[in-house]
């Protein structure tokens, strides 16, 4: 946890700055959504691992399809998530909502309106699939910042 | 072009929907099993009968409401023709096949199940066929039992027959499985039951567009179909059951249609196929229906299922190949019974089916993954779910090469 923190700390950009550079990221791509794909998967190989005790259910947000661990640690008033997911498409999803929230207070996160996913052409990973763990996701991460925010 | 070639390019052209692109490529519709895409013919029934003919049915005094209830009649006859009902009101339209089940296991399970008697499913059944079961089994103290299946996907009917007996009041059984494709005997399923004075449901959801039905052979008690895996519109279901069956059971759902006298002291309830018709039916989609099942007629069933078995072998073929280049291990089929339908799921190693699913759609490839409702029998095999390709009648051997060809490039990467 303390590399990912250090990681996040460095990092100076808004989240809304960060969507920016990541929907520019995938701009390269134009429509190709197989290419899209690949690069997802590549970003999810890079995430950083999440030790396996936080693996457990307790931790776990569910889709009926792909599961998606999320473990939060609020520290120096920001949120730090350690996350995996059992589908490489969702984690690569996963690393690059870590990348925009990771590292933030709870008021950015509950200011930050999500617009990359959309922009990436995932939007149906957001979508009322309620086969996707992604999806909940978001929820869970919003809802630790509004309980923090009104602790 | 060969004259199948043709042939198939002519039933392409009745379906406009398969003439897209996805994700800039070809559509390449490999998801039958959940829903079957429209012919013009089903489209243009529905544009017309909302054009030319709406009106409410069986009541009114008008020209237009005896023209939709005449249409509306004409699809129950042809279903009675379609599955050999002795006669139409024995056909009752639903909402769909979950409906149809709910229907029976409400009235026929209402009535005839007490404590302590036994209700018998499947390994295999779609969640429509258990938990129907499990809720009216609950409520009346009955149990259900499971017929087990043999790893190829094949039911285990030695284990049937023991689990059979007198307690035995309903077997409720799939006759081709969504995620296997497996064909059951549902003869001598019917056979075992009936020796033991059980009914019968079969739940012909997968049936109904691979195979020629006929209850009055097959003595099959209750029939559920579904109009939209048959080319048809969603949201129109039949369940067919023997008269003297359908006459014992109660009303499913109380309202109107389903009536002949309501006072405060009594009602008393109409005839059947109406009495478990209550409210406004969907009646455009019922007479669209008909031409779904037209157009499956014309086509004949044999010739139907002879071109899909081709389509099905091409592509465990092609599997196969890939095994040869890329080892044994590298993809799995679920599903190898001797008898099935044009329904193939299977697994890359390594890879969630959903990230195949994407990936496939990303070539314009659309197949299902997950569980396909039917979480007991991915618990049996020991996996999360399956990629699933099941194939229809517009589908053509060209197509499954993308799909086999895409396969290969996943297990490549």
């Amino acid at each position: 946890m303390q590399l990912l923190r250090d990681k996040f700390k460095k990092v100076k950009m808004t989240s809304s700055e960060i969507q920016d550079e990541i929907v520019d990221d995938f701009s390269l791509f134009e429509d190709d959504m197989e290419s899209k794909l690949f690069y997802l998967m590549d970003l999810g190989k890079k995430l950083t691992a999440m030790p396996l005790e936080h693996q457990s259910d307790e931790y776990i947000v569910k889709g009926c399809q792909s599961k998606v661990w999320l473990f939060p640690v609020f520290e120096d008033g920001k949120l730090y998530f350690e996350a995996d997911s059992n589908t490489e498409i969702t984690k690569g999803l996963v690393s690059l909502l870590i990348k925009v929230w990771g590292g933030k207070t709870p008021e950015e996160i509950m200011a930050t309106e999500l617009y990359f996913i959309e922009k990436i052409g995932m939007s149906r990973m957001i979508g009322s699939q309620r086969s996707n763990g992604f999806s909940s996701m978001i929820k869970q991460i919003k809802m630790y910042a509004f309980a923090l925010l009104n602790k | 072009m060969t004259s199948v070639e043709q042939d198939i390019q002519i039933v392409r052209a009745q379906f406009p929907i398969l003439h897209q692109e996805v994700n800039g490529k070809p559509l390449v519709y490999f998801d039958n099993a959940a829903t079957t895409q429209k012919p013009l013919a089903v489209i243009n029934a529905l544009n017309e009968y909302y054009s030319l003919h709406n009106a409410n049915i069986h009541r009114g005094a008008h020209t237009l409401a005896d023209r939709s209830t005449g249409f509306f009649e004409d699809t129950r006859k042809l279903v009675q023709t379609f599955i050999n009902a002795r006669e139409p009101e024995e056909c009752i339209f639903t909402k769909g096949v979950t409906e149809s089940i709910n229907l029976v296991a409400q009235t026929y399970g209402k009535k005839f199940l007490h404590a302590g008697d036994e209700v018998i499913i499947s390994y295999m059944e779609h969640h429509s066929n258990i938990v129907p079961w499990q809720m009216i089994c609950e409520e009346k103290g009955a149990i259900l039992k499971v017929i087990p299946i043999h790893p190829n996907g094949e039911l285990n009917l030695e284990v049937y027959e023991q689990l059979l007996s007198v307690r035995t009041k309903i077997v409720a059984c799939v006759w081709a499985s969504n995620a296997l494709g497996t064909i059951n005997p549902i003869e001598k399923i019917i056979e075992l039951a009936h020796s033991k004075g059980a009914v019968v449901l079969i739940d012909g959801a997968q049936a109904g567009s691979h195979i020629a039905i006929d209850v009055q052979a097959l003595d099959i008690d209750f029939l559920t179909l579904s109009s939209h895996k048959l080319y048809g519109p969603t949201g129109v279901g039949v369940l067919y059951g023997k008269r003297n069956l359908l006459e014992s059971l109660p009303p499913y759902q109380g309202g109107g249609e389903m009536i002949r006298e309501v006072s405060f002291t009594g009602t008393t309830y109409n005839d059947i196929p109406f009495k478990f018709e209550a409210g406004t039916p969907n009646i455009g989609d019922v007479i669209a229906f008909k031409y779904a099942i037209e157009f499956v007629l014309k086509r004949g069933l044999s010739n139907i299922a002879a071109y899909e078995q081709i389509l099905l072998n091409h592509f465990v073929d092609g599997i196969n190949k890939i095994k040869e280049v890329h080892g044994f291990d590298s993809i799995e089929l679920i599903g190898t019974a001797q008898n099935k339908v044009a329904v193939q799921s299977f697994n890359i190693k390594g890879k969630h089916p959903f990230d195949v699913g994407m990936m496939l759609d990303a070539r314009g490839i659309a197949v299902r993954t997950g569980h396909h409702c039917t979480q007991p029998l991915m618990t049996y095999y020991g996996i999360e779910g399956t990629v699933r390709a099941s194939f229809a009648l517009y589908n053509t051997t060209q197509e499954i090469d993308v799909l086999l060809s895409s396969i290969n490039a996943i297990i490549k990467r």
